[in-house]
């Protein structure tokens, strides 16, 4: 026990003597989690219209009006050449072509039946996808008006409307800062804590003073409890801080039990720090440490269900994550901190998370040799 | 002086890497209280085997006891018995002098009033007192070399394995240096030291010198000197180390 | 220039030294493209819902059908009440409920208009908007059905074409976006580590005080990795050609040459960053800790930028990634050539001008 109090000693000092580290631990997750969930919003808004318009009738006039009108559409310019307005696709100046037939409302008035060319630039699929959608409503509504305006009310019946009530819940508003926040947290949170340790040990590996070390009689499980509980503390630190931001910048304040989330923050702290511990016992340079590190995070990041959700993820990215203790931080992050959830919604997170701990610094603790 | 009770004992150890055999099946003993020079060449496979003495790398075969244990399965009684100063600078850089003493001495199980006793009296024989509450990363590398050397006796172990503490260090440290390793053996610890300065093996009391991985000398300097015919351990090396493959000539 | 060539063989002695690191470097940029290719989508897909049917009509089986027999949605069950909802939003085990009210079909018919409850998870906006909007095309190719049955006068048929990606697929925005995102952060992390590195053994200050010029010595460092991140752009581009089906439609040639440009971008940058450091562990928190986040953020291909605050947009304009993501797009999905893109090299060039001057000018204070 009074190894580890000298142990604890020492990181501490070596910490604090550090400067820059210090103020990269602290700084850099705060600065990064006050600017970047304002950047994230997948909202489909600011599509920019191309509009070829051949008629230049009072109808194509008003449809236009009625798409720009909506929101989500951003009129770029008329051009009068579908390849113009291609051109401009192409140089991403523009996202969306609306091309109106010549003699538009004239033939629709006639014949009763008219077409519009739409071409959409379906690199994000996505927002392809829901831009279109969301055009084909527009259209659709401007029909209603064209068939009302043209027809006497008795001559059809009017078409039957089903009428989509949205309720959503958690989040009324829809604020995609509530969503992101947490989550950012969460990979900052990761990001700290298995940078910091997978370099640590490996410093020492590389700087020698692990032999110092490895000649005492000092208990392996106490060198590395002593290397946890320093950056394990930091961590922590580091946690308090992301909710004192999310709380002061962007008025986000948890909705369920905060003590289930320090809980579960505090094992996912074991887990991700036995993770970082664990590399550094198989790597003998700072800079194989961290690329390895680098890739693991990687996957971590990008597939934590943040960015992109884990349900559309195929069978096999899907066990990936079950595996991936980042994709548990943002859920259990989102579902205190916007659903209000307590101890027992975390329950299976955090019996998954706890695995993860007793797992992972086992295999460290079993895997660090003093004897070569 | 020295009494005939071998603190380390090593028959045929022998340590290979892949096909390279670094140290070849080598058979000496080292007796309590005195101090035992290992020499040899850069390369030659003196660190190889001080660190499988000190239970730092598992020996391919052989046998060898550090202190009574057994290389291979007391290494951690080994540690608790000995005490290790490696080539390679390995105190904290970033940690003061007062601080390094400490933690090391903490991790051998000193007590509170044991460190500060045996602190206060380490940092005044070594005259750092105005030094103490320094980053020892600042300190010239002489000082650094004798506080390393310092930290390692700390505890009072039987035996301190020294590899190459004098590197890079001028001649007046080094006679320091020697003094204090002097002062270590009359208070009864045994040293275990490799060097590669031939000269450093006249303060010895026995020598073995390694070439190639074997060792194909021990005895006392003057016993060595008289048998090859030699006027300096220079000399006696040369001989020895003329047809050497691994090394720096 | 002799000399130049012996520091660049040197340095190319020591890559490929540490056989680990190699491998690393080498198999880790494949690994990722195959992951990210096949598994990050920003479609959502197998959706858990739940359906509650009050009304059991022949319209409201007809729209749940088209709703199971997609493949956004999973029916978790048909039977819940609003606390067992509230429970199961809450746990995480739904996304979606849909509620149809008693007289579905019959208010339909009498009156036209018929209400359909949507109630979704919203902690997630993104799949709570797009979940409801996919239930919302379906009613709506359901309304469609019923209206070509009443054979409505003037119809407007919008024709929609989908470009570059008809299928709708996720690779196509992500192998572009992640080729930039990988190729960023291991140009940098490379140079920024190996430089300190030999700035905290100290074998730098030998090199630095033999007699070449101290700016060649540096430039030697980024040679080996150059070719290291140009076989790592083939392997990318082979991957996602052979494996993930995203063709190269433009040049192959441009877009290497491009990728060139880019990994000196980030190979300088790497070097400003290894001057400014110094030691590797704060060259690496500072290469992989500070760019991490922001580039997959300010690149473009995760989020729009147009949708961010203006001061954000003029940040990602300074990312380098966000440019490469664009070039890479422009050539790979959308075939285009020099005339498309040259804005984007030019600053991209203009980027690597500025962090070599800059680079240049910390490094003299350093010398001093």
């Amino acid at each position: 026990m009074r190894t580890i109090r000298f142990l604890l000693q020492k990181e501490f000092r070596q910490i604090f003597r550090n400067r820059a580290i210090l103020m990269l631990i602290l700084v850099m997750p705060v600065i990064q989690l006050t600017i970047l969930p304002l950047a994230a919003d997948y909202e489909i808004k600011n599509i920019n219209l191309s509009v070829v318009d051949h008629d230049h009738s009072p109808y194509s006039r008003q449809l236009i009006s009625k798409i720009t009108a909506s929101g989500y559409f951003k009129l770029q310019g008329y051009h009068t050449s579908p390849n113009a307005a291609y051109r401009l696709i192409e140089q991403d100046r523009a996202d969306l072509i609306l091309e109106i037939p010549p003699g538009f409302e004239r033939n629709l008035v006639r014949d009763g039946e008219q077409s519009l060319f739409v071409a959409i630039n379906a690199i994000n699929g996505m927002k392809a996808g829901l831009g279109g959608a969301y055009l084909a409503d527009i259209i659709s509504d401007y029909n209603h008006d064209i068939r009302v305006a043209l027809s006497h009310p008795p001559r059809f019946s009017a078409a039957p409307f089903i009428e989509v009530v949205p309720k959503n819940r958690f989040n009324p508003m829809l604020n995609y800062r509530f969503f992101m926040v947490p989550g950012i947290l969460a990979i900052l949170l990761t990001m700290v804590g298995g940078f910091l340790s997978a370099l640590n040990i490996v410093k020492e590996k590389e700087v020698g003073t692990i032999e110092q070390i490895n000649v005492t009689p000092i208990k392996k499980h106490h060198f590395i409890l002593g290397k946890l509980i320093p950056f394990w503390i930091l961590g922590n630190i580091v946690f308090t801080l992301g909710l004192l931001v999310s709380w002061v910048i962007y008025g986000i304040f948890p909705a369920g039990n905060i003590a289930a989330m320090y809980g579960f923050v505090c094992v996912y702290l074991l887990a991700v720090l036995g993770f970082g511990l664990l590399i550094s016992t198989y790597t003998d340079t700072q800079q194989q440490a961290m690329f390895i590190m680098f890739f693991f995070m990687m996957v971590f990041i990008l597939m934590g269900g943040l960015f992109t959700s884990i349900e559309s993820m195929p069978g096999w990215a899907r066990a990936i994550s079950a595996l991936n203790p980042v994709s548990y931080l943002v859920e259990v992050m989102r579902m205190v901190v916007l659903k209000g959830s307590g101890w027992a919604a975390i329950l299976p997170h955090l019996g998954a998370i706890f695995g993860f701990a007793v797992i992972l610094n086992s295999w460290a603790i079993w895997n660090y040799r003093k004897t070569a | 002086m020295t009494s005939l009770e071998p603190v380390i004992k090593t028959e045929k150890l022998t340590k290979r890497f892949g096909d390279f055999i670094a140290t070849n099946e080598i058979t000496f003993e080292v007796y309590k209280g005195e101090i035992f020079g290992f020499l040899g060449a850069n390369g030659a496979g003196k660190t190889t085997a001080m660190r499988m003495l000190c239970g730092l790398s598992r020996p391919t075969s052989g046998k060898a006891t550090v202190a009574g244990f057994d290389v291979y399965r007391q290494t951690e009684q080994i540690k608790r018995h000995i005490g290790y100063m490696s080539q390679k600078f390995s105190l904290y850089e970033d940690l003061t002098v007062l601080e390094n003493i400490r933690f090391f001495g903490g991790i051998y199980g000193l007590n509170n009033q044991q460190l500060r006793v045996k602190s206060d009296g380490l940092i005044e024989r070594l005259g750092l007192q105005s030094e103490a509450k320094k980053l020892v990363g600042d300190l010239p590398l002489g000082w650094k070399q004798k506080l390393a050397f310092s930290v390692s006796i700390l505890h009072e172990p039987d035996i301190v394995f020294l590899d190459e503490p004098t590197g890079g260090v001028d001649p007046v440290t080094r006679r320091q240096f020697w003094a204090m390793i002097y002062e270590a053996a009359s208070r009864g610890i045994t040293l275990f030291v490799t060097t590669h300065y031939m000269d450093e093996a006249e303060y010895c009391h026995r020598i073995s010198i390694m070439v190639d991985g074997r060792i194909e000398a021990l005895g006392t300097p003057a016993g060595l000197k008289t048998k090859l015919k030699e006027p300096s351990m220079d000399g006696v090396f040369y001989q020895l180390a003329r047809g050497a493959k691994r090394g720096d000539s | 220039m002799n000399q130049f060539a012996i520091f660049i063989k040197k340095e190319f002695f020591h890559v490929l030294r540490d056989r680990r690191t190699l491998l690393i470097l080498v198999g880790m940029p494949i690994a990722q493209i195959l992951i990210f290719g096949f598994a990050l989508t920003n479609e959502v897909k197998n959706a858990r819902i739940v359906v509650v049917d009050h009304a059991k009509d022949n319209a409201s089986r007809s729209i749940i059908n088209r709703i199971a027999a997609s493949n956004y949605f999973e029916i978790q069950a048909d039977v819940m009440d609003r606390d067992g909802m509230e429970t199961a939003f809450r746990a995480g085990d739904i996304k979606l409920a849909l509620v149809f009210p008693p007289s579905f079909e019959d208010n339909l018919a009498h009156q036209n208009h018929a209400q359909l409850q949507v109630i979704a998870d919203a902690s997630d906006p993104n799949s709570a908007t797009t979940l409801t909007n996919y239930v919302s095309s379906i009613i709506r190719d359901y309304q469609t059905e019923l209206n070509e049955q009443a054979a409505l006068p003037y119809q407007i048929a919008p024709q929609i074409r989908m470009l570059y990606n008809p299928l709708l697929k996720g690779a196509p925005n992500f192998v572009p976006g992640v080729m930039a995102l990988v190729l960023m952060l291991v140009s940098v992390m490379m140079t920024a580590i190996s430089i300190v590195r030999e700035k905290e053994t100290g074998t730098m200050e030998v090199l630095l005080v033999s007699p070449f010029k101290p700016a060649w010595v540096i430039l030697s460092k980024a040679v080996p990795y150059l070719l290291l991140s140009l076989i790592n752009v083939l392997s990318i581009v082979l991957m996602s050609v052979f494996v993930l089906q995203v063709p190269v439609k433009g040049s192959w040639l441009l877009l290497f040459a491009e990728s060139t440009l880019f990994i000196i971008t980030c190979l300088t940058l790497g070097i400003f960053i290894s001057i400014k450091t110094k030691t590797q562990q704060v060259a690496m928190l500072v290469s992989l800790m500070g760019m991490l986040l922001p580039t997959v953020m300010f690149s473009g291909f995760m989020f729009p930028i147009a949708n961010m605050p203006v001061f954000l947009q003029w940040i990602s304009n300074i990312v380098p990634a966000k440019w490469f993501y664009i070039i890479v797009k422009s050539i790979m999905i959308k075939g285009v050539g020099i005339e498309g893109i040259w804005k984007e090299t030019v600053i991209l060039c203009g980027i690597t001008l500025l962090l070599f001057i800059v680079s240049l000018k910390s490094f003299k204070i350093r010398l001093q």
